[in-house]
This record gives C-alpha cells, structure tokens and sequence, in this order.
C-alpha cells in the first residue's frame, strides 16, 4: 500500500484523530454519504483495540487500487500481546477487555474485505478495504 | 470537557458539542449520575446531534448511562443520531436497544413530558 497517512495511536484522544484523519482521507479518495461515517467508524474500532490490548500502535490510511477500481486500505498495526483465537476474536460478543465484543466483528461488517495477522508476543496487524461503489 | 449539562424543569439535557473521546464519555457517564440526584430529574435528554462516529465503545457508555438513569428514577432519551451515524450503527450491528430515542432534542422533550410514554 502507500500509505498517506499514519496516525500513531497511544491513548483515546488518538482514537478520535485517527477517524477523523480517516474520514477527511475518504472524502478525498471519492467516498461520499454513509460510507464516510462507516469509514470512520471501522477505523475506530480497530483503533480502540490498539488502545485496549497492546496500549500503542499505528493506524496507516491509503488508496488502495485493484483490477479498475478504487477505494481505501487501512492497516491497524501493533506489537502487542497478539490474539490467541482470532476465530474467537471474531465472534459477537466475545471480549477479554471490558468491551461489547463487537469491535472487530464490527468492524468487518463496516468493511468490504478485512483480515487478520496476529503471532502471539509479536503483535497484531489488521487490514481492511473498503471500495467506491 | 465537550459536554454541557443544564437543568431544564424536571430534566436534565446533555449536549454534546464536539467528537468526543473515551474519557469525555466516561466524565459524562459520572457527572450524569452525579447530577441526576442532586437536582431530582425525571428525565434525561443527550443530545447527540454532534457525535459524527458512534462506535461500540459509544454505544455501550450509553447504553450503561441508560440503565444507571433508570435504577437512579429517571429515563433516558438519545435525540438526534444523524442519519449517516445510524447507518453505520445498524451495520456495526448495534442498536441502542432497550432505550428510548428521539428525532432531536424537542422530541425528547416532549418524549419524556409524554403520559403514555413506552417503559423499556
């Protein structure tokens, strides 16, 4: 990817640049409407779970270009403890932090591709795209 | 902090003013249960308009605000999720379930004045 933008994320407040950072990258790649909000939303989300779980990462926003057509990547990054079961992970309502479990769910709704990386002791790298319709 | 708190007669309107952060929504939490028993409300309106993102962070601050209301005697209503941000809630799969919500911040108003208002 290349990326455009990188939000380091370290406490909340970050939380809140890296979406509106993201939003305001949208608007530019051409997304409109509730795909902006959807955006920023899914970027919150995979934000907060830096915070939550490995305390400081990155938050990378770009285009992201395939076969004609165009949209936005995301890449949430982190070199925190990892998730064990990512199909766990993945499941509504499953948390170990304090949460509503609907975080990475979530944000996989939001999104139109999304997937994870995550080695045990190393770290957590989340990628998701969302396309112009 | 982005939120201001008044007494309106019987009730209590929240407002938010910008995006806010965790820690606003936590404040807001606190001072809400705080303020709902020294001034005896009845009812309480947050007026959402301003949140650009309501993530399940948001939802589930909310969601806790509206039930410590409840067992403190008195009701919550959310007024004013934009239409974009309730797009986004129902994808996310998170729908304020279980509390009351209003078109904007008279609505709750006259939600809470309401006799025949829904108990949930």
């Amino acid at each position: 990817m290349s990326a455009k933008v990188r939000v380091p994320i370290s406490s909340d407040y970050d939380i809140v640049a890296a979406r509106q950072r993201g939003r305001s990258l949208a608007a530019e790649l051409g997304f409109t409407g509730s795909d902006l909000t959807i955006i920023a939303t899914a970027i919150s989300e995979v934000a907060r779970n830096i915070v939550a779980y490995a305390h400081s990462g990155e938050v990378l926003l770009g285009l992201a270009r395939e076969n004609g057509r165009r949209g936005m990547i995301i890449v949430a990054r982190d070199e925190g403890p990892g998730i064990p079961d990512i199909d766990l992970a993945l499941q509504d309502g499953f948390s170990t932090g304090a949460s509503l479990g609907l975080g990475l769910p979530g944000a996989r709704r939001l999104m139109d591709e999304f997937e994870i990386e995550s080695t045990i002791g190393r770290g957590t790298t989340v990628t998701m795209r969302k396309w112009i319709s | 902090m982005s939120i201001s708190i008044l007494k309106q007669g019987d009730y209590l309107i929240a407002t938010v003013q910008t995006a806010m952060a965790d820690a606003d929504l936590l404040e807001l939490r606190e001072e809400l249960a705080v303020k709902g028993g020294e001034t005896r409300a009845r009812g309480v309106v947050i007026d959402v308009a301003a949140i650009d993102v309501m993530d399940s962070f948001t939802i589930r601050t909310l969601l806790e605000i509206s039930q410590v209301s409840k067992l403190r005697g008195a009701d919550v209503v959310i007024a004013g999720v934009q239409p974009d941000v309730a797009v986004s809630m129902v994808q996310l799969g998170l729908t304020l379930r279980g509390v009351h919500t209003a078109l904007d911040l008279d609505a709750g108003i006259a939600l809470l004045e309401s006799p025949a208002q829904a108990t949930s």
